[in-house]
């Protein structure tokens, strides 16, 4: 195991706990950024839900919470077993850690499936924001702010799934090609960090677009 | 220069207040800075370096020191600070008795409405020794209200009223200029204050009013566009009554309360589904883009001035409902920090 | 030093090692990134004066005689906006901070030299995104990108600035990543946090802001982006939105951006006092505490840049009451240098001279930061000249006199090289002659009324403008001087050695320029920073 350890050692480093601890600092930096980015789209969601709150609510209740609640679900499903793949690398189980990659991987695209069949189908009842937006209330532009700002974030949102899809996918074939070991495993264990965020992300806008309006939602 | 420091010359009370505190800053400021300045030079001329290899002594620091160049500075600060916000206050707060002026400003001019009717572009008639108060709108993009001889400057937004006020010292002609930059003209945007003596002002005032006041020419819109058909005076028709409605504390469907200011009442023109009032149902059209500004402007004019002042007993139209807009003192008060304006839409 | 050292400089050192331009395009030393960001940064400053020289001449007169109206309002926005972003914000940071952080903490490197290399490509491809805005026909909304007019009421290429903006702003953050992750990692052993010279404490300050102010104005810019092409509402009150909201989303960044601006320009300065005073910084771990205070607190002052916006006066004396707190932390720093100079051995060299503009220029800029901080003074003169001279008070007179500054003191080192003197000196002198004879009479103006962003003025104020345009054409000289002498010395000065200012950082104890792994042997430090008594050994010893 020594050789393949001095080989991924990159030269700026003298230790590979070194080199561990700086990439997983690093991988927590990037995510504090991240927190910030999606806070400014959470702040202008408060604020307009503050100013509209009906309108919020009329928005909210029109989502599709089956759907909604399902994709959250998928989601946390992923993150149980990104977790078990993180494990799994440090134990050294290749085969298991492909396995779980896979399945996250495979979770992470019902996801998006699901996501977008909901895009689909708000386009199909008008609801993307724009000269063609339909809603059924008094006061259509206020439900159009909240569309729009649905729209951003879970867009938003789902590119980093997108991303989070190619990171995994890098993340199997290199496992294949035998990068990782029970020693050197960084990398999976920052992806894994990644997907739990973007996953609690996903957590805030589940709460904020589809629950909100839940007692007023037409079963 | 000279004549340009004499167009800046304090033609307010403000601006005289202003000034004090102003040249006092130049010279704690100042002095400090000098201050400074000299120590620098004294230092660097008075231990420049001797030899290739001088070594001065190695002197690391001083906790005396340090704390108090924080605590000194801290509290002269703190002086600036509660200086600079009481003029703030006297700025920003208007006095009860002011006239009113409505602004729309858009690109790139100014229009006043004073409220016998008179209308001016660019130019804006205000007698000497009263207060004036402006309430202010945009029909596009933001812009800025700014009379550099008075010291006062207010941003001008669409979509809401905010205000501004002066008390002119002196007769004079003074620049008024747009602060906030709003396009191609942007520097085209200025125009002249005419302060004048008071019975002047009242002459000038006779001279051109042309069709009625402000409130009644709102009056005859309040009737053509069948508001009146609604907003019954005797608290007995299906939406609410605006007798004394300026100004007054009014309760929502949503539990919160508001203060029937002037952004309020033209949200509630635009917009009515925005606020609704406790006890109401909402069904009155939307004027979102059927009024102009100067037509909402008149029809303001005109709600503030009908009814009982402010104060007066309102009759609550049923017992147990929450009295549409009468009995709810002492609320309103600030939005979240930082976000709302004095106006009404954070509420 | 050693022999060998000398040995190596002649022989192997991180410029000559790879030629041709592929091992530059394709370089993870953070050296040579800090080289491909300086003929950057200094191409996108000599554009951006380019636009201030011309607005300056546009000034002369108070009619509109050069440009129209629109195309003025172009020349403003477009100077903003490359200096701003292009310029000001990575200037320090990306070169001496890139080239420096790692020398000055004993690391090989900073700790993702990809991650180095792929900002640097990040920013280049912002900045031609943003050069193609320009060419294609440029952008008026001003640097601030106001709402509505910058999503409803302008037809130029708005979407496509702020595309480029939004682009650098992502090399900015990876920036900052990878500053902090070095300076928390890759410090040499012995190099103990109250051992770090205040360059590091400074940059890791300006780091914290870059990472968590700047996705801020990405999604801001987002939004604004998805209003002006969709045309739904976000910002623009037609539409429902409120435009105060953009106001505070763009200022939650932009103030904390003036701290990114500056803080650098406090690194560099932080350096050169001691060197040239043979001196401790006086009152170090208060000047490094100093600049945590005021990364943290500038993210709380935004709201003074909206006094007048429609703020409610409480709110207004929040962060009228903020401003004064951060004002603390920059009285100290300014407190702090002052007094390192007493009893000092002070030479006159080239990047005294500057730090020592520095310190009367940042102060003056400072002290009219406390004018606008003041709820009442900020009233009447926010949005006019007063405002612009303050700013450029502090972003010209400091972190452009600090880059100058800097460029110098560490020339020797980057290029193993010195410049002409004399020449440099007489450079330093034009350039604060210049500065001031530009910049103070806005002070006046501003007072007297005179709003920015005019292409056209009343004829009162021509005296007045026409002094500043007179500045601003010294100046300009000022800054070319250097730019000629620089590249000149680089080929045809006299060689410097490893340490020609005999300094006491890391950075000086290697050949001048260093070798590709900046140090022969990895250093461990024993001792503090600025530690001038061990010359008396090294003189007893010589």
């Amino acid at each position: 195991m020594a050789e393949p350890l001095a080989l991924i050692l990159r030269e700026q480093f003298h230790a590979p706990e070194q080199q561990r601890e700086t990439a997983t600092l690093g991988m927590w930096i990037f995510i504090s950024t991240e927190i910030m980015l999606f806070g400014g789209l959470f702040l202008a969601f408060s604020v307009y839900r503050m100013y509209y709150p009906q309108a919020f609510i009329a928005g909210s209740a029109d989502m599709n919470i089956a759907l909604g609640a399902t994709n959250t679900a998928v989601l946390i499903c992923s993150s149980f077993t990104m977790a078990l793949g993180v494990h799994s690398a440090e134990v050294g189980g290749r085969k298991l850690l492909n396995l779980f990659l896979a399945l996250t991987m495979i979770l992470g695209a019902v996801f998006l499936g699901i996501k977008f069949t909901e895009y689909y189908l708000h386009y199909l009842d008008h609801r993307v924001p724009g000269p063609g937006f339909l809603f059924p209330s008094a006061d259509p532009p206020k439900a159009e702010m909240f569309f729009l700002l649905y729209f951003i974030m879970t867009g938003l949102h789902a590119l980093h799934m997108f991303v989070g899809e190619g990171i995994l996918f890098s993340m199997i074939l290199r496992n294949r090609a035998g990068s990782f070991s029970a020693e050197y495993h960084t990398p999976v264990v920052l992806a894994g960090l990644y997907w739990h965020f973007v996953d609690v992300i996903w957590v805030f806008l589940f709460a904020i677009f589809y629950i909100e309006g839940l007692h007023l939602h037409k079963w | 220069m000279i004549p340009a420091l004499l167009l800046v010359a304090p033609a307010s009370r403000v601006a005289v207040e202003y000034d004090w505190l102003f040249w006092s800053l130049v010279v704690v400021c100042g002095g400090v800075a000098v201050g400074i300045a000299a120590f620098v030079v004294y230092s660097a001329i008075h231990f420049h370096r001797r030899s290739e290899n001088e070594l001065p002594p190695q002197i690391k620091g001083s906790l005396k020191l340090e704390v108090t160049w924080s605590v000194v500075p801290l509290i002269i600060f703190l002086g600036m600070f509660a200086w600079g916000a009481s003029l703030y206050f006297d700025i920003e707060r208007p006095p009860a008795n002011a006239t009113e002026v409505y602004i729309v400003a858009r690109q790139w001019m100014w229009k006043a409405q004073y409220l016998d009717g008179r209308r001016e572009i660019d130019e804006l008639h205000v007698p000497v020794g009263r207060p004036v108060k402006l309430i202010m709108t945009s029909q596009d993009v933001i812009h800025s209200f700014f009379v550099p001889a008075f010291r006062v400057k207010q941003d001008v937004l669409p979509d809401r009223y905010t205000t501004v006020w002066f008390q002119p010292s002196k007769p004079g002609k003074y620049h008024l200029f747009c602060a906030e930059y709003c396009g191609a003209k942007h520097s085209g945007m200025i125009g002249y204050i005419y302060a004048m003596e008071p019975r002047e002002y009242a002459l000038w005032l006779s001279q051109g009013a042309a069709e009625g006041s402000l409130a009644s020419t709102g009056e005859k819109m309040f009737h053509q566009f069948g508001c009146a058909n609604c907003h019954h005076f005797d608290g007995q028709g299906p939406c609410p009554d605006l007798k004394g409605l300026y100004l007054r504390p009014v309760l929502l469907t949503t539990g919160q309360t508001v203060v029937a200011d002037e952004s309020y009442i033209r949200e509630s023109i635009v917009d009515p589904a925005a606020k609704i009032v406790a006890g109401f149902t909402n069904y009155m059209p939307v004027f979102k883009n059927v009024l102009t500004e100067d037509q909402l402007v008149e029809l303001l004019a005109y709600i503030k001035a009908i009814g009982p002042a402010p104060g007066t007993q309102q009759p609550s139209s049923a017992g147990s409902v929450p009295a549409t807009y009468g009995g709810q003192p002492g609320i309103s008060g600030s939005g979240p920090a930082g976000i709302s304006t004095d106006q009404s839409r954070a509420h | 030093m050693t022999p060998v050292a000398e040995a190596v400089t002649v022989e192997r050192n991180y410029l000559n090692q790879g030629e041709g331009i592929l091992s530059w395009l394709f370089t993870l030393d953070h050296k040579r990134i800090a080289i491909l960001y300086l003929v950057s940064v200094t191409m996108f400053f000599f554009l951006g004066g380019l636009f201030a020289l011309l607005m300056r001449l546009e000034l002369l007169t108070p009619r509109a005689w050069l440009f129209n109206p629109g195309d003025y309002n172009k020349m403003f926005s477009m100077h903003g906006i490359i200096m701003v972003w292009f310029f000001l914000i990575p200037s320090i940071p990306t070169t001496l901070g890139n080239f420096f952080i790692p020398m000055m903490i004993g690391a090989k490197d900073l700790a993702f030299p990809k991650l180095n290399l792929l900002s640097w490509y990040i920013f280049m491809f912002g900045g031609a995104v943003t050069v193609f805005a320009l060419v294609r026909g440029g952008v008026d909304t001003g640097w601030t990108f106001y709402t509505p007019l910058s999503t409803t009421y302008l037809n130029t290429y708005v979407t496509a600035t702020a595309t480029g903006v939004f682009i650098a702003g992502f090399s900015s953050i990876l920036t900052g990543l990878n500053f902090i992750a070095t300076i928390h990692r890759m410090r040499a052993p012995g190099m103990t946090w109250f051992r770090l010279p205040m360059f590091i404490w400074t940059h890791y300050a300006t780091s914290l802001v870059l990472v968590l102010a700047t996705p801020v104005l990405a999604v801001t810019l987002l939004m604004m982006g998805v209003e002006r092409i969709f045309h739904v509402g976000i910002f623009d009150p037609a539409l429902g939105g409120d435009p105060v909201l953009f106001q505070h989303m763009f200022w939650f960044y932009s103030h904390p951006a003036v701290y990114i601006m500056v803080l650098p320009g406090m690194a560099v300065i932080s350096e050169i006092i001691p060197t040239f005073s043979r001196k401790p910084l006086f009152g170090y771990d208060f000047v490094a505490y100093a600049s945590m205070a005021i990364a943290v607190i500038g993210f709380l002052v935004w709201g003074h840049h909206m006094f007048v916006a429609g703020l409610s006066i409480y709110s207004a004396m929040a962060f009228s009451f903020l401003s004064y707190l951060v004002a603390v932390p920059s009285a100290i720093k300014v407190f702090n240098w002052s007094a390192t100079l007493y009893k000092g051995s002070i030479s006159w060299d080239t990047p005294m001279l500057y730090a020592i503009g520095f310190l009367g220029l940042f102060t003056i800029g400072g002290m009219t930061g406390l004018f606008l901080a003041a709820l009442g003074i900020d009233v009447h003169v926010t949005d006019t000249y007063f405002v612009i001279a303050h700013f450029h008070y502090i972003m010209v007179g400091g972190t452009v006199m600090a880059f100058l500054g800097g460029i110098h003191y560490f020339w020797p080192k980057i290029t193993g090289r010195l410049y002409p003197e004399g020449l440099a000196r007489l450079s330093a002198l034009i350039v604060f002659v210049g500065f001031n004879l530009t910049f103070f009479p806005q002070f006046v103006l501003g007072y007297l009324g005179m709003p920015r962003r005019y292409a056209a003025y009343p004829t009162e104020f021509q005296m007045l403008n026409v002094l500043s345009t007179a500045g601003a054409s010294i100046l300009g000289v000022g800054y070319i001087f250097p730019l000629c002498y620089l590249l000149w010395s680089w080929k045809y000065g006299k060689k410097a050695g490893p340490n020609p200012w005999r300094g006491t950082g890391l950075e000086w104890t290697t050949a001048s320029p260093p070798p590709r792994d900046n140090f022969e042997v990895s250093p461990i430090v024993e001792g503090p920073p600025y530690d001038f008594g061990r010359m008396r050994e090294e003189l007893h010893l010589g």
